[in-house]
This record gives structure tokens, C-alpha cells and sequence, in this order.
């Protein structure tokens, strides 16, 4: 049974409590305040060994979902998974209501600041903010001068993060108004505990996240130029390597939000338009993840490759609008910190409701002053974040010779530095290593605009320190996260905005598929093939050289070095087997086929393929399902390199072929039942069967068109069929011992097997007529010539003459000009569908004149 | 008096530009001593977009696009300037004010000095170290009348560097400058404003051109085939006070100005975006007349 006080509960012996800081959990009459005594009589009620498997779950689904967070400079340059606690941090509704008041008070008056810097500036003309404050920031860019975007705010994103000092008030710690990040982990943070341990919410009224996100499609709804009642609406990211990838995406698909990288889109007659496979699409709002400086080269920052040139001229013609607008980096300042109140008193005639850190701005004698007297008490920070991201110093981790080196950084550009003073941090708890124990926590909320003011996620992002006493918490140091609870009834009121805004975009038109995203399924398929035929073809190979080991006869030697030789010819792994003088390598072919599975570096390899398709699969990431992630986990897993001695090696090489080979099916087969059937779809399989197509042609050159003897051809035959899964349907069709007559018609003709590269051809035939023309008329595009002729090609030749040669002739000779021919042909149908529907973007060059 | 400017830019591609986007400020403002009357742009192929308006220095600035395929792009800006005559400078008026008087003034009346106040500011091309800051110590000694400092700082840089076309590019920083004593135009304008701004002072840099061959027979100006630069000093009694370095003279009747700012990144006079692969090449050509006099 819960004993409401911690000091007698065992559950919390791990927990130690001090009676000077504030306690998240204990009030100071050493009981658990109300709402943790309910989420805590839950969570014993699940048990100590429930909830540690609960949490292993957690973890378990994240790295399933994918979810992750990348960290700039890591030298694998892997992404890595999220960190999430099972226990959450709780928020009362009495307290929430103040801070949501606080925090909609502070972004309005923040919106006012934005708004006169890059308006008339008064706040600078009357002395109330310095002007090197603002003009001495990064921040701070000229160009936006003067612009302004429709709506009732020009701050439409505001996000802050919040921490509680050891006094029990809640404090502001950061402004972020440049690209705010968060709010898609603090989404996933809540479907992950909902899905995982739905008890622990018992008996606890916790705020709903979807709100916000029904806000946030409204606030960029608001924003569009001419009041556009059916926008489209992006979401910019700087790409798959960015730290937060993870989330753009999510909230692209969650959203409803086409994904684009800069250059998917372009600036023509003054408008932002998309490329996508059926030409331009206008975009009317732009939801920024890169940074302002970044987004135009032609007014910012010239060799930025992230932006798109024209895009200012864009908005100060009123035709796009961007979230935030460019510009509102300003805000991101420490020095405008001490200035706040001051401002909420000039502009809103209201004290500043939540308070803010205790700052001193250095461009002032007195506080300057203050600052260098006090270094070692005070955290130092320049006014705006650089590129690395290290400008917050703690004084006290400085050395005497550090420290007489930064005041000297600070006397010589004062106006660039802040103090500020180190906060006491509440403890709250947080299951580590299975016990409970206190961590300092930091609180990010989230705000949009809406016409009638500010609306709060009921909820937010909460991280939390690593150990104990770290109080600088950061995702790129490590630490973990949470789900945030707001402990309160929700509001009766229904989300009016919510149907509005959801009718008029299912109203919408369809939108046709942006390049990149043509571009990248396209190589998923192709990849997805690639890798399934060289991880078929390998087994095949691995199998017979495992068995014909133990026969050792002549036949079985020559062929095992036909296989051998046409596995590096069909893997393009040169050189190989395909250098026959190589004898050390068919003496140790093991060596050599596990270098081709497990070798990243080496082109051609399965591994350096699956990384290929990992890359793309990444690319446009918000198309895959949920189990599609884990059935890619599972292919990461398979491809493993053991660490084991030769001789297992041979065996569990084997298998990791075949989880993999399992995986990859699995794989097209989740695509086949959760893709709808448009044009990512065609693109995708498109890609797949021409990719197959093109491989069945290499795997007939590779093994058949150099004639053999009759047993060597028939384990040949054998392995080719083995290696498309189809000894069984020739068995079936034709119940004869393996001819090559019969089995070119199988491979080749057959247009009931689902291999044959008449199946493929008749595919791709058949997509290419969906894709759209940017002509009407009758005449045939590019790649419709090709198909056709491939088609043609198909239909004409003469089966029995393919495999028919003299006694003399060493190849098949009008087989190979049949399989040139017709590679020459697929490979140019994908040739001109890469030039018609990919950009081929030439990169924005900066030219500058000199007087 | 009226001058006649033609400035004309012309680029060359190897390769075909599919689009290309720009920003100019080639148009000339108004400013006390100077009116543009007319003006006449001409701009090959013609751009899809053209749009005028005023940066946040009150500059004039023209952004325009083209859109479709072309091979050379030309910028031909004609521009009708009405000097306004300026009366020779007055040294007993200005002689008086010393460089802390204006920093106290600047500082007591901070609010409406912002504007002025912003030009104190480092920017990444008037970086100053301290060789640059002890190169202006010698002429800013204390007490000394700033009008006098910033002359003689304008000699000495006239005398001290070599005017060499080619030994900089816009890359160039200035501690490189100082160091090899040579450059153009816009250098010893830069090395100049960082001097001024090393001591806490205000500095503008300035765009415009230089009519090279006085009517009356004078000494031949440098600064003809391109477009010039020069810089302000702000003094309280007098307001923003040109200088010209490369001249050694004080701007009166010859100098025209385009615009200003706190460097040459703020005012400079094209720049673009192209969508290439080729290389390019440029040929910019400037014609200042007096107008009634022979036109070529």
C-alpha cells in the first residue's frame, strides 16, 4: 500500500529529498503533493517489474518508430534514438493557468518587439532598447527591414523553456523564436505513453496535445496571402542531417504538410513555387525548420546551399509568408531579457507576469561592471548563439587564466555578452536504471498565433539531466525526455477553428508529388530490388559453395567458379572473382563473399546498397508506416557483421541473408498493403521493376550467355532459378529436367510469372501511361518510345533462336544481343524518367560586383 | 550643375543562365547636395520582375529577376544628377569640435543618436586589429578637433598607400591591407571607417562615382572605369563629413553619391544569384558628363 510520505516508502529510497530546493514530487510537509500521489498509486499498482518492462517498451517502440535525434559531429554520423521516461512531468492545472497566462502575455509583448525592430523602430529612437543590443546582433537582418506579413502577428511560433527555481516559482530561461523546435517529440512522447502504459493516466484528467496542433494549422492557415482559404503549406527543412529531421517529418505527416529541402522549391514572377512531376505548384505559406540567415542567398547569407534565391523579395511582395518570418532570430537575444519588464510596462501597460532570469546586459557601464566583479557566480553568454553552439559559459568551471581571458573578451565588445544568474533547479522524479531518483528538469511550451491571441500546447517537452547534479540540460549532451501532464479538466469549449480549417483542406485538390519526393521513391525501389536480387544471388552462391565443397568433383569446381565469377559480374564488386588469375580468392571465396555482404566501404556490396536505401528510405521518411520502421530495424539488425570464427561464419552469414531477404520482402509487402495507389506509389514500383528487369538481364549475361558443358549449365540453370525463386514453377510448368530453351521462356516470356521480364516490361508499361504529360496530343513521350520498343522487342524474337548456337561457338549469340538490346533499352526508360521528373538543379551561384 | 552618369555592367556566360535574380543599388539617392532628376534604366534581356524600393539605410534599391534563357545580361543605369552647390568648407566652424565632444553628445542623446550611433559599429569588412588602431592613434590624439584627425588620417592613408588596381579582391581583409600598404578604392575606404570606428566613433562608407577630368583643366581624379567609394565621419556642429582617400580631397562639386551604408556588403552596387554551371565574365564601364558640355 502507497504511504503518502516519502521518507517511509521504500519505493522512494532512492529519491533523496532536501528540504532547501523545491520538490517536484514532496511538499514541504514531506507528503507527495495530490496529482503525483494519484499517478504514483497507479504506478504501483502495475509493480516494480511491470513498469521496468513498460519502460523497456518505451525504448523498444522508439527505436521502432524511428524516432530520433542526430547529432551534429558524430563521427558514425548515425542518428540516435530518443530517450523517453516512463515517468512524466506533472503540472498542476492552478499552476498551469499561470504560466499559460504568463507565457501568451510574454509572447504578445515579444511580437510587439519584433514588429517595431523591423518596423519603425521607436523602441531604439526612444532610448528603450539599446541599438547595439539589436543592432549589434546576428540576428538582426537588414534586408527584413520594412517587410511585413499578413495576419495579426508577426511572431506566429514562440516557444520557451521554462524551469522552476529551488524558490518554487517557474522561470524563463530561453526565448526561441527563430525555428522552435520540439513539438513533434513532445507529440510522440505522448503516443508512446498512451500506447504503453495507458494505467498510469488513471484517475488523472491530463490536457489533450491535439489542440495545439489544430491551432497551428489554423495560425498558418491565417497567414496566407489573400487570405487564400486553401493554401498550400510547407514545412522547409535543411534535410535528413539536420538534428531534428525526425521531427519534420513526423509533423509533415501528421500535419498533413508537404516536406521540401530548399532547392524543391524555386522563386518565379515573384511567387515560391514547388517542382513537382506534373510542374509548378504556387506555396503560399512556408513553416520554417532553417535557420532565417540561410533561407535566401541572394539577400542573406550568399553561399547558403539550404535557401532559395528571390525568397525575401517573395515576402516583402506579399506573395508567400513564412513561420516564423525571416528576422525573428532577433528575439533569441539574453540581452533583451533585462529589458522585458520594462517593456511590458511601455507596451502593454502590464508588469511582466512570469519572471525572467536574472540578466546583465554588458553593453551598460554599470552592469558591465557587475559582470566582471562577479564571473564566477554568473553564467556568461554572448547575445546571439554561434555556429557551435558552446556560447554559455559557467564562470565557475573556469580556470583563474580562462577567466581573465573572457573578461577581456567581454571589455573589448561588451555590447556582445550577457551575465546571467545560475538558477537552483527543482528536482522531479525519473526512473534510472530501474529505481526512482531526482533530476533537475527543464520545461519547453510551445505557442501560435491565432487571431484572438496566443494559443499553449497543454503540455510540452521536458528533458531532464543525466545525473543528479548537472543543471545544463541539453539533447545533444545526453540527458533524457518526458511527457509533460497539465492535471486539469479540459475546457468545454469545442475547437470551432478545428472544422473549419479541417473541411477546407480535405476540400483540397491533389497534390501532385514534389521531385525530391519522385526521386527518392523512385530509388527506394530501385535500391529495395537491388539489394533483394544481390542478397538472393549471394545465398545462392554461399549455398552451393558450402555444398559443393563436400563433392569436390570437376563439374562442381567449374561451376562454383562460374558463380563465382558471374556473383562479381552481377554485383559489380570488381575485381573479385572477375579476375581468374585471382586464385587466392577462389581458394578463400569466403573471405571474399562476406566482404561483398558486410563491407559498407566497398561499392557494389550489400551493405554499401542497403545504405543506399536506408538513405533514400530516409529521405522521404514520411512515407513509411509505423511497421515499416521495425521491419527496417530488422534488416539493420540482419546486417550485422559477426564476430564469430570462419566455419560458423559460413552458416550465420546464411542466415543473415535470409532475415534479411524475409525483411525486405516484408517490406514490399507493408508498401503494396499501406501505400495508396498514386503517384509515389508508381514511382516506387516503378523503380523496383525496372531495377529487376535490368538485374534478370545482368544474371542471364552474367551466367548463361558463355556457354558451358551440359552438367555445369545445368547447375547454372539451376542456381538462376534458385536465385529468382522459381524452381518450383518450372517444375510445375514444364515437368522436365532444366533446358535453357525452357527456362529463357520462363524467365523471359512467360507473361504469368510474376519474374519475367515480360511481367516487368508490361508493369512499367503500364505505370508509365499514369504519370502526368506536360503536353496533350497523342504523340509519345521519351520514355513511352523506350517501353514500347522494349515491348516490341519482347513480342518479336524468336524464343527458340535465343538459346540455339553451333557446335563451335563458345557464347549464345543472339541471346546476348537480345539481353544488350533490351538493357540498353530499360536503362534508357529510366534514364528519361530521371531527366523528365527529377530536378536536375544547377547550384545557385552568388556573383558579386566590385566597384 | 548637373552631371550626366552612365554606368553600364555587362556579363557573359560560358554556359546559358536559365534564371538569374539581383539586387542593385545603382540608382542615386537624394541627399542635401545632390538631386537625380531623371533617370533612365535599360536592362538586357528584359528581367520579369523589377521592383524598387528602399533598404534600411534609405538607399534606392531595384531587385529584379529573368526567367527565361540568356547568355549576357547588361545593366545600363542613366542618371541626371542636379548638384547642388556647395559652399567651400568653412574650417574656423568645425575646427572647435573635438572627437569627445561628439562622443559625449552621441552618448548624452543616445535616443535620437541611434541612427548616427549604429555607425560605431565593427562589421565584418572594417574589422580592425591593432595595428590598424594604433595607425589611427597617430592622428586621433586626444583633445585633438576631429574635422583635423580625419583629414590628416586621409592624407596619410592618400600617402602611405599604393592605389592598385588588382592587388585586392573583396575577400581581401584588411589586416592584409594594412599590411601590404595597397589596394583600391573601397579598401582605404574600409581601412579608413575601421580607424574611425577603432576610436568609438561614427563612420559611414559611401557609393557613387567621381567625375575623373575637370572641365577646367585639373588634375586627373582616379576612380574612372568603375564605380567609386569614400567615407563620412559624423561631427556634432556639421553633421556626416566626406572624405575621400584615394583623392586626398574633400568631396565638393565632382563627387556623385549612390548610396551609403555601414560598409561595402551594405551598398554594393550588383549582385546575383544565377542558375549555372558555367563560368562568367564582366565588363563594367562608367561615363560621368557634365551636362551642356560635348557629348561623346
Amino acid at each position: 500500500m502507497l504511504s503518502t510520505n516519502l521518507q517511509s516508502n521504500p519505493a522512494f529510497r532512492d529519491y533523496s529529498h532536501t528540504e532547501l530546493s523545491y520538490d517536484e514530487l514532496v511538499g514541504t510537509d514531506g507528503k507527495l503533493r495530490p496529482h503525483w500521489e494519484t499517478f504514483f498509486t497507479s504506478y504501483h499498482q502495475l509493480g516494480d517489474q511491470e513498469i521496468i518492462s513498460r519502460n523497456e517498451d518505451i525504448l523498444r517502440m522508439i527505436k521502432e518508430n524511428g524516432v530520433t535525434y542526430n547529432i551534429y559531429g558524430d563521427p558514425s554520423g548515425i542518428s540516435r534514438p530518443w530517450k523517453q521516461d516512463i515517468i512524466p512531468f506533472l503540472i498542476n492545472g492552478q499552476e498551469w493557468s499561470y504560466i499559460e497566462k504568463g507565457l501568451q502575455q510574454r509572447a504578445l509583448l515579444l511580437n510587439m518587439i519584433l514588429e517595431d525592430i523591423y518596423g519603425d523602430r521607436q523602441l531604439i529612437k526612444n532610448g528603450l532598447l539599446p541599438m547595439e543590443l539589436i543592432y549589434n546582433h546576428s540576428g538582426f537582418l537588414r534586408p527584413c527591414a520594412g517587410v511585413r506579413s499578413p495576419g495579426k502577428h508577426q511572431l506566429i511560433l514562440y516557444s520557451a523553456d521554462l524551469a522552476r527555481g529551488t524558490d518554487g516559482r517557474i522561470w524563463v530561461v530561453n526565448d526561441r523564436t527563430q525555428a522552435p523546435s520540439g513539438s513533434g517529440y513532445a507529440l510522440e512522447n505522448r503516443t508512446t505513453m498512451t500506447r504503453v502504459a495507458p494505467e498510469l493516466f488513471n484517475n488523472l484528467q491530463v490536457r489533450h496535445l491535439s489542440p495545439y496542433f489544430s491551432a497551428l494549422r489554423n495560425g498558418l492557415h491565417e497567414i496566407a496571402p489573400g487570405g487564400n482559404p486553401n493554401p498550400r503549406i510547407v514545412i522547409l527543412t535543411p534535410g535528413s542531417g539536420n538534428e531534428t529531421y525526425f521531427e519534420h517529418s513526423y509533423l509533415s505527416s501528421y500535419l498533413g504538410l508537404t516536406l521540401v529541402q530548399g532547392n524543391d522549391l524555386m522563386v518565379k514572377d515573384n511567387y515560391v513555387w514547388l517542382k513537382t512531376i506534373g510542374g509548378l505548384e504556387k506555396v503560399d505559406v512556408i513553416l520554417r525548420r532553417v535557420d532565417d540567415f540561410f533561407c535566401d542567398p541572394l539577400e542573406l547569407k550568399e553561399d547558403s546551399q539550404l535557401g532559395i534565391p528571390g525568397l525575401l523579395q517573395s515576402v516583402r511582395s506579399g506573395n508567400v509568408s513564412i513561420a516564423n518570418p525571416l528576422g525573428s532570430g532577433i528575439l533569441e537575444n539574453p540581452g533583451l531579457m533585462s529589458f522585458l519588464q520594462p517593456l511590458a510596462r511601455y507596451l502593454l501597460s502590464e508588469d511582466l507576469m512570469m519572471p525572467t532570469i536574472a540578466t546583465w546586459w554588458c553593453g551598460q557601464p554599470k552592469e558591465l561592471g557587475y559582470v566582471l566583479e562577479n564571473l564566477e557566480s554568473l553564467v556568461i553568454k554572448t547575445i546571439h548563439r554561434n555556429s557551435t553552439g558552446s556560447s554559455t559559459v559557467d564562470g565557475a568551471s573556469l580556470s583563474h587564466a580562462e577567466r581573465s581571458a573572457l573578461r577581456d573578451r567581454i571589455r573589448n565588445s561588451p555590447s556582445l555578452y550577457v551575465g546571467q544568474e545560475k538558477v537552483g533547479v527543482s528536482q522531479t522524479p525519473a526512473l534510472v536504471n530501474g529505481r526512482i531518483e531526482p533530476r533537475k528538469s527543464l520545461f519547453r511550451s510551445f505557442l501560435v498565433s491565432q487571431q484572438d491571441g496566443y494559443t499553449a500546447m497543454t503540455g510540452g517537452l521536458c528533458r531532464t539531466s543525466s545525473d543528479a547534479g548537472n543543471f545544463i540540460i541539453s539533447n545533444q549532451m545526453g540527458g533524457m525526455s518526458k511527457d509533460a501532464w497539465i492535471i486539469s479538466p479540459e475546457p468545454g469549449r469545442i475547437f470551432h477553428t478545428l472544422t473549419d480549417s479541417s473541411e477546407t483542406t480535405t476540400a483540397s485538390y491533389q497534390p501532385m508529388l514534389p521531385s525530391h519526393a519522385a526521386e527518392n521513391l523512385f530509388w527506394v525501389g530501385r535500391y529495395t530490388e537491388r539489394v533483394l536480387g544481390n542478397a538472393r544471388f549471394l545465398r545462392t552462391v554461399m549455398e552451393f559453395v558450402a555444398e559443393g565443397n563436400k563433392l569436390g568433383t570437376d563439374q562442381m569446381v567449374q561451376t562454383e567458379r562460374k558463380l563465382l565469377e558471374a556473383m562479381t559480374r552481377y554485383s559489380f564488386t570488381y575485381p573479385g572473382f572477375a579476375d581468374k588469375e585471382n586464385e587466392e580468392a577462389y581458394s578463400h571465396p569466403w573471405r571474399e563473399m562476406k566482404d561483398v555482404l558486410f563491407n559498407e566501404k566497398r561499392p557494389g556490396s550489400i551493405q554499401c546498397n542497403f545504405q543506399m536505401f536506408h538513405k533514400a528510405i530516409h529521405e522521404v521518411r514520411d512515407h513509411w508506416s509505423t511497421d515499416t520502421w521495425r521491419v527496417i530495424r530488422s534488416m539493420e539488425e540482419a546486417l550485422k557483421a559477426p564476430e564469430s570464427t570462419p566455419q560458423q561464419g559460413h552458416l550465420s552469414m546464411i542466415q543473415s541473408l535470409d532475415n534479411l531477404i524475409t525483411s525486405m520482402v516484408a517490406f514490399i509487402g507493408l508498401n503494396r498493403e499501406s501505400i495508396s495507389r498514386e503517384q509515389g506509389w508508381i514511382m516506387l514500383d516503378a523503380g523496383r521493376k525496372i531495377e529487376q528487369s535490368l538485374l534478370l538481364i545482368t544474371m542471364l549475361q552474367t551466367t548463361l550467355v558463355n556457354k558451358s558443358n551440359e552438367q555445369v549449365e545445368y547447375n547454372l540453370l539451376q542456381g538462376v532459378l534458385m536465385s529468382h525463386e522459381s524452381l518450383v514453377n518450372y517444375r510445375y510448368k514444364y515437368r522436365m529436367p532444366l533446358k535453357i530453351s525452357l527456362v529463357l521462356d520462363l524467365m523471359l516470356f512467360d507473361p504469368n510469372n510474376p519474374r519475367s521480364l515480360r511481367y516487368q516490361v508490361d508493369r512499367i508499361k503500364a505505370y508509365l501511361q499514369h504519370l502526368p504529360k506536360n503536353h496533350s496530343g497523342h504523340s509519345l513521350t521519351g520514355y513511352e518510345r523506350l517501353i514500347l520498343e522494349a515491348d516490341t522487342l519482347l513480342k518479336l524474337s524468336d524464343k527458340k533462336d535465343l538459346s540455339r548456337s553451333g557446335e563451335c561457338d563458345t557464347t549464345y549469340g543472339p541471346l546476348d544481343d537480345f539481353l544488350s538490346r533490351m538493357h540498353g533499352l530499360i536503362s534508357g526508360v529510366s534514364a528519361v524518367i530521371s531527366k523528365t521528373f527529377f530536378k536536375h538543379e544547377l547550384t545557385p551561384k552568388s556573383i558579386l560586383l566590385r566597384p | 550643375m548637373n552631371y550626366i552618369i552612365t554606368h553600364k555592367t555587362t556579363y557573359r556566360y560560358f554556359e546559358p543562365v536559365s534564371l538569374c535574380y539581383n539586387i542593385a543599388r545603382l540608382i542615386p539617392r537624394n541627399t542635401d547636395k545632390q538631386v537625380c532628376k531623371n533617370l533612365h534604366i535599360r536592362i538586357h534581356p528584359k528581367p520579369d520582375i523589377i521592383h524598387e524600393y528602399e533598404d534600411f539605410f534609405g538607399n534606392r534599391v531595384m531587385y529584379f529577376s529573368i526567367e527565361k534563357e540568356h547568355s549576357s545580361l547588361s545593366v545600363t543605369v542613366t542618371s541626371e544628377i542636379e548638384k547642388t552647390t556647395t559652399p567651400a568648407i568653412d574650417m574656423g566652424l568645425y575646427n572647435n569640435t573635438t572627437a569627445e565632444e561628439v562622443k559625449k553628445e552621441l552618448l548624452d542623446n543616445r535616443e535620437g543618436g541611434a541612427e548616427i550611433w549604429q555607425y560605431t559599429l565593427e562589421t565584418p569588412m572594417t574589422a580592425w586589429n591593432d595595428e590598424i588602431q594604433a595607425y589611427a592613434l597617430e592622428s586621433f590624439s586626444p583633445g585633438r578637433p576631429l574635422f583635423d584627425a580625419a583629414r590628416e588620417l586621409m592624407t596619410r592613408i592618400y600617402q602611405d598607400f599604393e592605389f592598385e588596381p588588382g592587388a585586392t579582391t573583396i575577400a581581401t581583409p584588411l589586416s592584409t591591407v594594412m599590411r601590404e600598404r595597397k589596394g583600391v578604392c573601397q579598401d582605404f575606404a574600409h581601412l579608413a571607417i575601421a580607424c574611425i570606428r577603432s576610436q568609438g566613433l561614427p563612420a559611414r562608407y559611401l557609393s557613387g562615382y567621381i567625375e575623373t577630368i575637370s572641365p577646367a583643366g585639373g588634375e586627373k581624379l582616379i576612380g574612372a572605369d568603375a564605380s567609386h567609394a569614400w567615407f563620412s565621419v559624423y561631427i556634432s556642429s556639421m553633421g556626416w563629413v566626406e572624405f575621400d582617400p584615394t583623392n586626398n580631397m574633400l568631396p565638393t562639386e565632382q563627387h556623385i553619391t549612390i548610396g551609403w551604408g555601414r560598409d561595402y556588403a551594405d551598398i554594393a552596387p550588383l549582385k546575383g544569384i544565377i542558375l549555372s554551371s558555367g563560368q562568367h565574365e564582366l565588363a563594367v564601364s562608367v561615363h560621368v558628363e557634365r551636362e551642356g558640355q560635348n557629348t561623346r
